[in-house]
C-alpha cells in the first residue's frame, strides 16, 4: 500500500511518458529506502559489530590462547578446555549451577503460574495484588535484597528460627554448604513476578466460550485446567520456560553478595559465571575464562535448541484464530 | 430441594470462594513484602538486634543508623554514590531512548534489503549469554583506557545493544496505524520528520518503559560497575553498599549497611508506584508476541 501511494506521486510527471520509467522510480525508491534503512540502524549495526560479533570471535580465539590481559595471547589448542575438564571446581561450578537451574526454576514458574491462576479470577484487589507481587522482580537483583537475603538466612534469625522451632534444626543457612544454595533458590523462587505477570497476560486471552462448552460438558476445574488452560497458554509457557532457564544459567551477583564475595562456603554458591569472574579478573586467566564462557554459551544454545525442538510436542499455536 | 434453600447456599459458596482466594492471596503477599518489610525495620534497630530480633519493628527506634551514613564509607560521601549512580542511570536511558528507536523505527516502518536477517540477529542477541562477551569486551576497553570510567558501562546503551528495548518498540510501532505515514509522505516528510514528529510521540508508553526499566537496570546493575570501576570515588551505590561488609562476613557497622541497602532501594521502590502501570503491561506485551 506505502510503495503505491508515494508511487503515484514520486512519477507524476514521468507518467505521461512510458510506462519503462514505473521500475526505474521503483529502483531509486528502494535505494532511498535501503540508505535511509541503514542509516537508522546504524547505531545498532555498529554496536552488533563492535560490542556482539567482533567480540564473540576475538573470544572464540582466546578460548585457544594463554592469556593474562599483558601477555601477547599465546595459542595453546585446546589445553584450556582440556585443563577446564580436569579441573574439580570447574566440576563442581557446573554441578551448583545446573542444581540452580534444575531446582530454582520449576520451582519459580510453578509458583508464577499458581499465583497467576488464583489471579486471572477478576476479584476486588487484583490490579493491587498484581503490582505487589511483580515487585520483588525489580528488586531482587539489587545488593541490597542480597544483604537482606544474607540476613533472614543467618544463624538465629527468622528462617533458622522458624525451622527449628517446627523440629529440624540447621542453624543458618548462610553458613552451611549443604544449604545455602536453597537459600539462592528462595530468592529467584521470590521473584516470580515477572514469568506470573506474562502467565497473567497469556490467561487473559484464553476465550470464555472454550470454558462455558467444556462446563456443559460437565468437565470439572482439573480438566478445564488439563485440556484448555494448559494447551492456550502453551506459547506463554514456552517463552517462560526459555526465558527463565537461560536467566538462571548466569545467575552472578546474587550468588556473589549471599556468599559474602567467596562463592562459597566450600564453593557450594560457586555458579559457573562467579568461577569464570574469580578465574579471568581475580586470576587473570583471560584464555581460560574465555573458554568458559564459550562452554556456557554452548549449554545455553543446546538447551535452547532442545526446548525449540521439543516445542512441537506440547505448545499449540493458533492458526490465527482472528 | 427447593429454591429457597439453594439460593443462599449458591450465595455462601461464593462468599466463602471468596474468601479463600483473599486468604490465598494475602497470604503469598505477606511472604512477598515480609524481607521489604523487614529492612524497613531493621534499619531502625540497633546492630546487635537485627539479625536476632524476631519483632518487624523495634519498640525503642534508632536513628544513628541513618545518621552514621552521613560519615561516609572509606573517606567518601554517601553522596557520591548516589551521584554516579544517577549519572550511570540518566546517561544509561537517554543513550536507550535515542539508539533504540531509531533502530526499532528502521525495522518498523522502512522496508530495506536484509531487514529480516538483520531482526533475526537481533533477536538472536537476546537469547546470547553476556558472558560471552564479557572477557574480549574488557580486553578492547582496557586497551583503550577506558578502565576505571564510565564508558565501557555506557557505550553500549548508545549503540542499541539492549535488544529487549529495540523489541518493544518495534512491537509497538508496527500497530500504530501506517495511514499516518502515508499522510506524511504525501506532505512530502521524509522518515526522518515521520520518526521524530508522528511515530515517536505515538510511542511514548513504549518509550517511557523503556526508560524506568533501564532506569532500574543500571540503578542494580553490579557487575559491570564491579568490572570496570576500581576506585571509591567513582562507585555507583551498589558497590559502594559493598564496602560495608566485611571480609568476615559481620560488617563493622551493620546497622549502617541495613540502613543503607534501604536508602538504596529507595528510587527503584518509588519509580515503581509511580509508574507500576508502564512496567507491567510493558512486561506483559513481550511475552505475547514472541
Amino acid at each position: 500500500m506505502g510503495t503505491a501511494v508515494t508511487l503515484v506521486k514520486d512519477s507524476a510527471p514521468a507518467a505521461r511518458r512510458a510506462h519503462p520509467a514505473a521500475p526505474a522510480t521503483l529502483r531509486r525508491r528502494g535505494r532511498r529506502e535501503n540508505l535511509a534503512g541503514y542509516l537508522f540502524m546504524s547505531p545498532w549495526i555498529a554496536g552488533f559489530l563492535l560490542l556482539t560479533a567482533g567480540p564473540m570471535v576475538a573470544s572464540l580465539y582466546f578460548a585457544f590462547t594463554d592469556y593474562n590481559l599483558f601477555n601477547t595471547p599465546k595459542w595453546v589448542g585446546l589445553d584450556n578446555f582440556t585443563r577446564m575438564f580436569d579441573d574439580p571446581r570447574w566440576q563442581k561450578s557446573v554441578e551448583v549451577t545446573a542444581k540452580y537451574v534444575v531446582i530454582g526454576t520449576p520451582i519459580k514458574l510453578l509458583l508464577a503460574l499458581g499465583v497467576a491462576l488464583l489471579l486471572a479470577q477478576s476479584r476486588r484487589g487484583q490490579a493491587f495484588y498484581r503490582a505487589a507481587f511483580y515487585a520483588p522482580s525489580l528488586i531482587g537483583a539489587s545488593v541490597s535484597v542480597g544483604f537482606v537475603w544474607r540476613s533472614l538466612f543467618s544463624d538465629g534469625a527468622i528462617v533458622d528460627r522458624t525451622q527449628s522451632f517446627l523440629g529440624f534444626h540447621v542453624g543458618g543457612w548462610v553458613g552451611n554448604p549443604d544449604w545455602i544454595l536453597y537459600s539462592l533458590v528462595a530468592l529467584t523462587a521470590w521473584q516470580f513476578g515477572a514469568p506470573m505477570v506474562i502467565f497473567l497476560a497469556g490467561l487473559k486471552q484464553v476465550p470464555r466460550e472454550l470454558y462455558e462448552a467444556a462446563e456443559m460438558d460437565g468437565a470439572g476445574p482439573f480438566r478445564k485446567f488439563w485440556n484448555i488452560t494448559l494447551p492456550m497458554i502453551s506459547p506463554v509457557l514456552f517463552f517462560n520456560v526459555l526465558l527463565e532457564t537461560i536467566h538462571s544459567f548466569q545467575i552472578f551477583g546474587s550468588a556473589y553478595v549471599v556468599s559474602n564475595t567467596q562463592c562459597g562456603p566450600a564453593d557450594a554458591t560457586l555458579v559457573y559465571t562467579c568461577y569464570l569472574y574469580q578465574q579471568g579478573f581475580k586470576n587473570a586467566q583471560m584464555g581460560f575464562a574465555a573458554a568458559m564462557a564459550w562452554m556456557l554459551l554452548l549449554a545455553v544454545a543446546l538447551v535452547t535448541a532442545v526446548l525449540f525442538w521439543s516445542q512441537k510436542k506440547w505448545v499449540h499455536y493458533e492458526e490465527d484464530a482472528r | 430441594m427447593s429454591a429457597t434453600t439453594t439460593k443462599p447456599s449458591l450465595l455462601n459458596r461464593r462468599r466463602t470462594g471468596s474468601l479463600a482466594w483473599h486468604l490465598g492471596a494475602l497470604l503469598v503477599l505477606a511472604v512477598i513484602l515480609y524481607p521489604v518489610v523487614w529492612v524497613i525495620g531493621a534499619s531502625f534497630k540497633p546492630s546487635k538486634d537485627i539479625i536476632n530480633s524476631l519483632t518487624l519493628f523495634p519498640s525503642h527506634p534508632i536513628l544513628s543508623n541513618f545518621k552514621s551514613l552521613a560519615e561516609g564509607i572509606a573517606d567518601v560521601s554517601i553522596w557520591t554514590f548516589f551521584q554516579n549512580s544517577l549519572f550511570y542511570a540518566v546517561g544509561a536511558v537517554v543513550g536507550v531512548l535515542v539508539s533504540c528507536s531509531l533502530t526499532a523505527y528502521a525495522f518498523a516502518r522502512i522496508r530495506f534489503a536484509g531487514r529480516n536477517l538483520l531482526f533475526s540477529l537481533m533477536i538472536g542477541t537476546l537469547l546470547l549469554p553476556y558472558h560471552v562477551l564479557l572477557i574480549p569486551q574488557y580486553v578492547m576497553f582496557q586497551k583503550l583506557g577506558w578502565i576505571n570510567t564510565y564508558a565501557p558501562l555506557l557505550i553500549g546503551k548508545y549503540l542499541a545493544t539492549e535488544a529487549f528495548f529495540v523489541f518493544l518498540m518495534v512491537q509497538f510501532m508496527r500497530n500504530l496505524p501506517r495511514e499516518l505515514d502515508e499522510a506524511a509522505r504525501l506532505d512530502g516528510c521524509g522518515h526522518f520528520r515521520i520518526y521524530w514528529s508522528i511515530v515517536l510521540p505515538l510511542c511514548r508508553p513504549a518509550l517511557i518503559t523503556s526508560a524506568i526499566f533501564t532506569f532500574i537496570n543500571a540503578w542494580n546493575d553490579f557487575m559491570g560497575p564491579l568490572i570496570y570501576l576500581n576506585e571509591p570515588g567513582k562507585y555507583t551505590v551498589s558497590l559502594g553498599l559493598m564496602m560495608f561488609r566485611d571480609s568476615d562476613g559481620v560488617a563493622a557497622n551493620y546497622g549502617g549497611m541495613i540502613a543503607m541497602s534501604l536508602v538504596a532501594l529507595l528510587p527503584v521502590l518509588l519509580f515503581f508506584l509511580a509508574f507500576q502501570r508502564y512496567l507491567i503491561d510493558g512486561m506483559a506485551t513481550s511475552g505475547l508476541k514472541g
